[in-house]
């Protein structure tokens, strides 16, 4: 309070020296202030007070998506109360705007803008699936603001206003082919995704790596529509081509109908070996670890990763938000983006979004769950893979953790 | 000129209307907004625009098409082909595996323009298509629904299944169309940047012009003779077909200008929006205009503007200031519509309104009777225009 007074008193002194050309003879004497200038650590305009910072959330809270982006926007307020209560960045305190992306992608847009136009909010956590962020993204770029976008994701994409704190499709895709292939001597894939940006760009990235990388062969390949809940005549096709490993990145609802008719058709874990880059500790909150039980996922974080920053953040997250509650990676990553956006800002010194953006390269996070991260130039984290497989409790045990992978979002050879 | 004026403006009530709508738009509006708002309102009224399309074959013509957003979509798909390309110059895809497509094609894949995208480097070709392409669908569905009598219950089932087939095409052949994330970063209009505030302000004012352009356009057919048929075959179809009339080839010309019209909406809302998806194309947007027209009375073209406005200010409102609960709210608000509105604030309008407005005037008439006789006139003539405004 006292500060505040002080603060504003001082504002209001200073104004008016400047209007009567004094400023310059008469100094501050001494005036303690823990938080730099205003004036200072923004010059753009964005909604930053002597006390206080805004930032925008920016997720699905209603309609088919919220199911998955909710963790985000738990985790992302879990770093913000964090970094709130150990003083907050440069002095200030971060307060939030939520908005409602509604899981309709102009939704995005229109809120994106609100968020950066009318609220000017200094950075922006938010989006999940590609098509929100291809949504938003160009008013992110017109507007010249700041995104952490969360989720694994395609690549094929580097812009100067967005930070992706998920893995791009080669730091997923490759190790885990590489596993198989070594491992369980995989020769045979079949592919199959929903049908959409994601998925169909991560199996390009696949067969390119099966066929000219490892020598394999691609025996099927196969989309099915978002929401689609028939895999019948799919896992027929399945059947018929014996495969050596199906390779899956079906998405959202259509998991649980996909798992459950392959269980119902005799194709389980102990028989078969499935790899699938689309699930998380979330999704077999909906699946039931019976039906995924032997499958593997790979993904960088799942909650038994083992480390004294993930015990910490299980422990915060299930203090706020219930015993209950389960972490996938998705999750992880978005708790990532208030911490990698407060080192950016302390680093520049400043809010101002071309400040943070050049700042950004280069930092490093030692207290990720996940482990260690770190910024490349690219704007997509150096993240390490891990392979799990799914026990009957709807729990991993991880059976392979990569070296950190360098991100790649344009890999040559692969397009 | 008398004929004009009770026709095509809908008479003194009419005029009002019309002049009230005109200085909301581009006048209180824009003095109270900024930009940023504004360019909201311009998207909310290119649903307008769908609206109105559904105050003339719902409201008139009784025919209840579920699937607007179909042509709604095409029109705004045709406009977002056009602008797509022009941002896909060999310059701005250097990137690309194959430079001068759009982004979405060489990410599936593809090495060349697929040929029917090729006709859109032409603006005056897309400015036709925008009305053709829509035009013909609807001209297709309505030979092939009305000429077999199809209809009631049973047509709006199928243009909803029509919404959903398209939306599935699109998204299922997304190298050709950008699938579920739509053609998006869309950026220029033969050079003209459409992002900038200038831009916004212009465009919103273009869109304006064309919907005011389009409720007269609307109001000179419902006050034709043709609109009076409609009127009929709505309340008895046999008894217009009985007196000669071919009535198959009246509604296949009211759906097909329908359809035009929502298409002016969805090439509108390409241009302030940015982008196009499949998200406007299916069956939930397409309910959701049918809903602007219900809010705003389905008989009232003016009405509809305001259903849309208001339907469209709820959502962004609610939605913004209670993120997790907004959804509700609008499902209350429709809940209140027509439980105590069922015919929207046109008829909120009518019931009451004009009761006031009525007892207004008369007080303030009272003393000389012969101005009570000429507003019994102007009531007569409001009456006829009634069914028209």
């Amino acid at each position: 309070m006292n500060r505040k007074l002080e603060n504003g008193l001082w504002r209001h002194a200073l104004s008016l020296m400047t209007a009567t050309a004094l400023s310059v003879a008469l100094v501050l004497p001494g005036a303690t202030m823990a938080a730099p200038a205003t004036a200072d650590v923004s010059k753009t305009g964005l909604a930053v007070t002597d006390t206080t910072v805004t930032v925008g959330i920016l997720h699905s809270l209603t309609g088919t998506m919220a199911i998955s982006e909710t963790g985000s926007v738990e985790a992302e307020k879990l770093a913000i109360d964090q970094i709130n209560e150990m003083g907050g960045i440069l002095g200030r305190k971060i307060e939030v705007i939520t908005e409602d992306g509604a899981s309709d992608w102009p939704t995005f847009a229109e809120k994106a803008r609100k968020l950066l136009v009318q609220d000017k909010v200094a950075t922006v956590f938010g989006c999940w699936t590609s098509a929100s962020r291809k949504a938003a993204l160009p008013v992110f770029e017109k507007e010249n603001g700041l995104l952490y976008y969360p989720t694994f994701y395609e690549g094929l994409e580097q812009s100067h206003n967005v930070i992706y704190t998920g893995q791009e499709a080669t730091q997923q895709i490759l190790d885990g082919l590489n596993w198989v292939a070594k491992e369980k001597g995989a020769k045979t894939f079949y592919l199959i995704g929903s049908d959409y940006i994601w998925p169909r760009t991560s199996m390009k990235i696949a067969r390119k790596h099966i066929e000219n990388v490892l020598g394999g062969k691609v025996v099927g390949e196969e989309y099915a529509p978002l929401g689609h809940t028939q895999f019948g005549s799919i896992i027929n096709k399945i059947r018929l081509k014996k495969p050596d490993v199906i390779y899956a990145a079906v998405v959202g609802g259509s998991n649980v109908a996909w798992f459950k008719q392959l269980k119902a058709a005799g194709i389980t874990g102990d028989k078969q070996t499935l790899l699938t880059i689309s699930v998380t500790e979330d999704e077999v909150l909906g699946i039931g670890g019976e039906n995924l039980v032997g499958f593997y996922s790979i993904m960088k974080y799942f909650m038994p990763v083992e480390n004294e920053n993930n015990k910490k953040f299980i422990a915060a997250f299930k203090a706020k938000y219930g015993d209950d509650s389960v972490i996938g990676d998705v999750t992880q990553a978005a708790y990532l983006g208030p911490w990698l956006w407060k080192a950016a800002v302390e680093k520049a010194g400043s809010f101002d979004v071309d400040k943070v953006v050049a700042a950004s390269p280069g930092i490093e996070l030692t207290t990720a769950p996940e482990g260690y991260v770190k910024v490349h130039e690219n704007h997509h984290l150096w993240s390490k893979a891990r392979i799990g497989q799914w026990q009957a409790d709807g729990q991993v045990k991880i059976v392979y953790e990569s070296d950190l992978i360098e991100p790649n979002p344009f890999p040559e050879g692969y397009q | 000129m008398k004929a004009i004026y009770n026709n095509l403006l809908g008479g003194r009530q009419g005029v009002i209307g019309l002049a009230l709508l005109a200085a909301l738009i581009f006048l209180v509006l824009p003095m109270f907004l900024d930009i940023f708002r504004l360019n909201l309102v311009g998207k909310y009224l290119t649903y307008a625009f769908a609206a109105v399309s559904l105050v003339l074959i719902w409201g008139y013509g009784g025919i209840l098409s579920l699937g607007q957003g179909v042509f709604f979509g095409l029109g705004g798909y045709c406009m977002a082909m056009f602008l797509k390309l022009e941002a896909s110059s060999p310059e701005n895809t250097a990137i690309q595996s194959t430079p001068g497509i759009p982004d979405f094609m060489d990410w599936n894949q593809l090495t060349q323009l697929p040929w029917f995208w090729e006709p859109f480097n032409s603006f005056p070709f897309t400015l036709f298509a925008i009305l053709a392409v829509p035009g013909l669908l609807a001209y297709i569905i309505g030979v092939a629904m009305f000429k077999r009598r199809v209809g009631g219950v049973y047509f709006s089932i199928i243009t909803q299944a029509i919404a959903a087939i398209l939306t599935i095409l699109i998204v299922g052949q997304q190298g050709l169309t950008g699938g579920i994330n739509g053609i998006t970063d869309l950026k220029t209009l033969h050079g003209w940047d459409i992002r900038t505030d200038s831009a916004k302000y212009l465009l919103y004012y273009i869109n304006g012009g064309l919907l005011i352009g389009v409720i007269l356009l609307s109001r000179f057919i419902l006050s034709s003779k043709l609109g009076r048929l409609l009127l009929a075959m709505r309340d008895k179809e046999d008894r217009v077909r009985f007196s000669g009339y071919d009535v198959s080839n009246f509604k296949i010309f009211i759906f097909c200008v329908a359809a035009m019209i929502s298409a002016m909406g969805g090439a509108m809302f390409t241009l302030q929006v940015g982008f196009m998806s499949p998200s406007f194309v299916g069956i939930v947007p397409s309910i959701e205009m049918v809903i602007f027209a219900a809010v705003g009375g389905r008989m009232s073209l003016i009405g509809a503007v305001y259903g849309a406005l208001i339907v469209n200010y709820g959502k962004t409102y609610f939605s913004e200031t209670f993120p997790e609960l907004w959804l509700f709210l609008m499902g209350g608000l429709f809940i209140a519509v027509v439980m105590f509105f069922p015919n929207g604030l046109a008829g909120l309008y009518e019931k009451h309104g004009k009761r006031i407005m009525e007892k207004i005037k008369s007080l303030r008439r009272k003393p000389t009777p012969p101005a009570e006789k000429t507003l019994a006139a102007g009531n007569d003539t409001s009456a006829a225009a009634r069914e028209a405004a």
